[in-house]
């Protein structure tokens, strides 16, 4: 590899000067050994003269993004994403870490598959890659995966979903949310009441009723999300609901938080900003699960992410082959990506509207992602002695999306054609910049202290143990 | 007019110019050489995935009265049931240099979307698509109304709209294309529309609609309807609960022998039965209904092919008064990207 036989300049450091630090007053930051080694003036007294300069005049400096839902695909489908293209997306979106959902191919439900997945990003380099561990066997609803040992192999999985398809077993749910307080860990539940949702293609509403699709009704997620309120507070769990859409799920979860349930809510990028009006096209790449809803929705989840009732944004990037979307309305498959137009969607939606400042897109982009995720190294302060996760952004930018010169390998972006506001300039990844000038630069090194490596098989985990996954021991790779 | 893909957007002067030129046609069709040379050396491609024999024949008559030549192309049982792909097939019609294709698919939205894929320069008739539009029969219908209504007015029919004439639709609306294309177009043409069915058949944002709605169909029947259209009713809708048994249906919403009595009583005699075809008799419609002198079934067939001709003589022969550039919405690229404060890119 060539890293190690170059000079090293992420050892001699990287000097950003003039960065708005969440967008308040210009600072100098100093990156070096991987963690923000210096701020304001003394940055640039201790650069050496070898330290690279990063103009970043006019430029906002923010924790790099984390991502509670990413579909990576891989194993399985790589025809439709790799570990390899979906993190290099993930980085030019402004992403340090990013969560793969668990329905691969095979299903991520076993250690095996979810320290392979683990490994793919450890040698991708390009974000930090951490597998979702399936609730049940094969998604199939009806017995547990091995969530114990999932945690406690090499890739130590502390979230879990059955994304795609609801838990919808009330005994199993309540076991599952039960289990895993064993490992804290949280189950992040896709809430889709599937006798409510059967054959839906849309949601139910005027425009489903003019177009002749199949209703998906609100109160088939708002049911779900509901029960599963009640059935963490009962067991004194932690639950995670993936992709809010309608403002009734946002009352119950209001409700639930209010009550001291310890439920967590996720909004994606395209139920901020999108509609069902856009399904009047009959064009597949508005096709989503749970589908676009309806202005009043928009708004209701806005509020939600602003005032804090929703806690976080995951991008549920879905990349599909361009057959999948090139074909009837009820043919086509559910899914946008999402990676590299998640900041710009929410800068538009969020900070243009001052629902947000920057320091709330941080908190809702990086720091709460991080805390329910369990990544402790993510989704830090922009502080001296952190990890150097951290993005320069371009908020004055404005570009229009162009789905075809995208890293992902899906070109199913329902943002095709918008102007939309903000780019990442730069995202340093463990204190080496895997983007400079908005470009892809390079993958991260492998930590020469921790080769990662080849030696680590399914059997990898025995090494784990609990405590691992944060702090030594496991996974240090990640660590700084 | 690019495309016949739905009547939601269709204006009420591409309306009347369909249903004016369709006079035309009928008129050619009682000559005793019922042939047009309009479309020689065209050709219309009937592609159906989905069977339909009756609007099949419709659409291959009034294509061959125009003398266009016509490709019956049934999608179903050939290789598109093997996993060929509506764009793979589009392709070979446009191969084939298809100038029209009459699509009848089992997706609702499949005939616009091979309007708006690029995949296919040829004209595009929506023949039926899911439970979304059926523009011709709705047009067909609208031509029989007319008809009858200036026969009682003893007027002539081309020209006129359907203002002041009070219509109501019967039974499964949520599955119903044909219900769909008549209320968008028959208000458009100045009739006031009333829906009636069970509450389990009527789509969730019906209310957006501009109908007046009824549970109970005496209810409606007694705002003197000038028509009534009976709804296909198909049986397997009981299995997913929608109702109780096609017993309590047929009391309940099917234009029975006693209700057509009721038409009598109150004085109704120009009110006419009407239904899109094939019926279950003794389900939605009653025998005696069904061939009693108020019915148009067997009209509505004739009109069919008059309405048909007029659309693809439209569409293929370059209209001179197509000044209507709503209706060639379809052909343009942007996405729609509503957003919630209306944005476009
Ligand atoms: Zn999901």
């Amino acid at each position: 590899m060539s890293h190690d036989t170059t000079p090293r300049p992420d050892d001699a450091g990287y000097l950003i000067r003039g960065a708005s630090l969440l967008g308040g007053a210009p600072t100098d930051l100093l990156v070096r050994g991987g963690v923000i080694a210096a701020l304001g003036p003394e940055a640039g007294r201790d650069a050496g003269t070898d330290a690279v300069t990063i103009e970043a005049d006019g430029l906002v400096a923010l924790p790099g993004m984390v991502d509670l839902h990413t579909h990576l695909r891989e194993p399985g489908r790589e025809d439709a994403e790799t570990v390899e293209t979906g993190s290099r997306a993930a980085a030019l979106g402004g992403f340090t870490a990013i969560h793969a959902m668990a329905n691969s191919s095979p299903v991520a439900d076993t250690a095996g598959v979810v320290e392979q997945v683990y490994r793919l990003g450890l040698a991708s380099g390009w974000v930090e890659v951490r597998p979702v561990g399936a609730v049940t066997v094969g998604l199939g609803g009806e017995r547990l995966a091995e969530l114990g040992a999932m945690a406690e192999s090499r890739a130590g999985v502390r979230v879990f979903s059955d994304d795609g398809i609801c838990v919808h077993d009330p005994v199993l749910m309540r076991r599952a949310l039960e289990y895993v307080k064993a490992f804290d860990g949280v189950i992040a539940q896709h809430a889709q009441e599937p006798r409510l949702t059967e054959g839906a293609q849309m949601n139910e509403g005027d425009v489903s009723a003019v177009l002749g699709l199949t209703g998906w009704p609100a109160v088939a997620e708002e049911s779900i999300i509901a029960r599963d309120v009640l059935l963490a507070q009962h067991v004194g769990s932690r639950l995670h609901v993936c992709h809010v859409s309608t403002a009734g799920s946002v009352e119950i979860i209001r409700w639930a938080k209010a009550r001291g349930i310890d439920v967590t809510a996720e909004v994606t990028p395209h139920h901020l900003l999108l509609t069902d009006e856009l399904v009047r096209s009959y064009d597949p790449v508005y096709k989503v699960n749970p589908p676009l809803r309806t202005s009043d929705d928009v708004h209701a989840l806005r509020a939600a992410l602003a005032d804090g009732t929703i806690d976080v944004v995951g991008t549920d990037h879905a990349p599909h082959p361009s057959e999948h979307k090139e074909c009837e309305w009820a043919q086509a498959a559910m899914g946008m990506t999402g990676l590299e137009t998640a900041l710009s969607v929410v800068q538009h939606a969020m900070v243009e509207t001052g629902l947000l400042d920057w320091e709330g897109f941080a908190r809702v982009t990086s720091a709460t992602p991080a805390r329910i995720g369990r990544l402790a190294h993510q989704g830090r302060p922009l502080a001296v002695g952190e990890p150097a996760n951290l993005i320069l952004v371009d908020p004055a930018a404005r570009w229009t999306v162009d789905p075809s010169t995208m890293a992902t390998k899906g070109r199913n972006s329902p943002f095709r054609g918008l102007e939309l506001p903000g780019r990442v300039r730069a995202t340093f990844f463990g204190g080496h910049p895997t983007v400079l000038d908005g470009s892809l630069a390079t993958p991260r090194p492998t930590p020469h202290s921790a080769p990662h490596g080849e030696q680590t098989g399914a059997q990898g985990g025995l090494q784990g143990g609990l405590q691992g996954g944060l702090q030594g021991g496991e996974a240090p790779a990640w660590n700084i | 007019m690019k495309h016949l893909l739905s009547t939601q957007d269709l204006s009420a002067r591409s309306a009347l110019r369909l249903l004016d030129t369709a006079e035309e046609m009928a008129a050619v069709g009682e000559r005793e050489i019922k042939k047009l040379p309009a479309l020689r050396g065209r050709t219309v491609v009937n592609l159906f995935f989905e069977d339909s024999t009756r609007t099949r024949i419709s659409f291959e008559a009034a294509a061959k009265r125009l003398s266009a030549d016509v490709i019956n192309f049934a999608a179903k049982g050939s290789s598109v049931s093997k996993g060929e792909s509506l764009k793979d097939t589009a392709q070979t019609l446009e191969a084939m240099s298809a100038d029209a294709v009459v699509i009848r698919h089992p997706a609702s939205g499949a005939p616009a979307r091979l309007a708006a894929s690029g995949w296919i320069d040829a004209a595009v008739v929506n023949a039926g698509d899911g439970t979304h539009e059926h523009p011709t029969q709705a047009l067909l219908d609208a031509f029989t109304l007319r008809r009858h209504w200036a026969r009682i007015a003893g007027t002539p029919s081309a020209g006129t709209t359907l203002a002041g004439m009070k219509v109501l639709i019967v039974g499964d609306v949520l599955h119903s294309r044909v219900a769909r294309s008549n209320v968008w177009l028959l208000t458009t043409l100045g009739a006031e529309v009333l829906l009636a069915g069970p509450p389990t058949l009527l789509p969730v944002g019906v209310g957006s609609w501009p109908c007046r709605v009824f549970y109970n169909l005496d209810d409606a029947l007694a705002e003197r309807p000038d028509a009534v259209m009976m709804l296909r009713l198909q049986a397997e809708r009981m299995n997913a609960a929608f109702f109780p048994s096609t017993r309590e249906y047929s009391r309940r919403w099917g234009f029975d022998d006693g209700r057509l009595a009721l038409l009598d009583t109150m004085g109704l005699d120009d009110t006419v039965i009407m239904h899109p075809g094939p019926m279950n008799r003794g389900l939605e419609i009653s025998s005696a209904a069904a061939d009693s002198p108020r019915s148009t079934v067997l009209a509505q067939v004739r009109n069919g092919v008059s309405v048909r001709m007029a659309a693809l003589y439209l569409l293929l022969s370059g209209d001179p008064q197509d000044d209507d550039a709503a209706d060639g919405r379809a052909d343009q690229d942007d996405p729609p990207a509503t957003t919630p404060e209306g944005r476009t890119p």
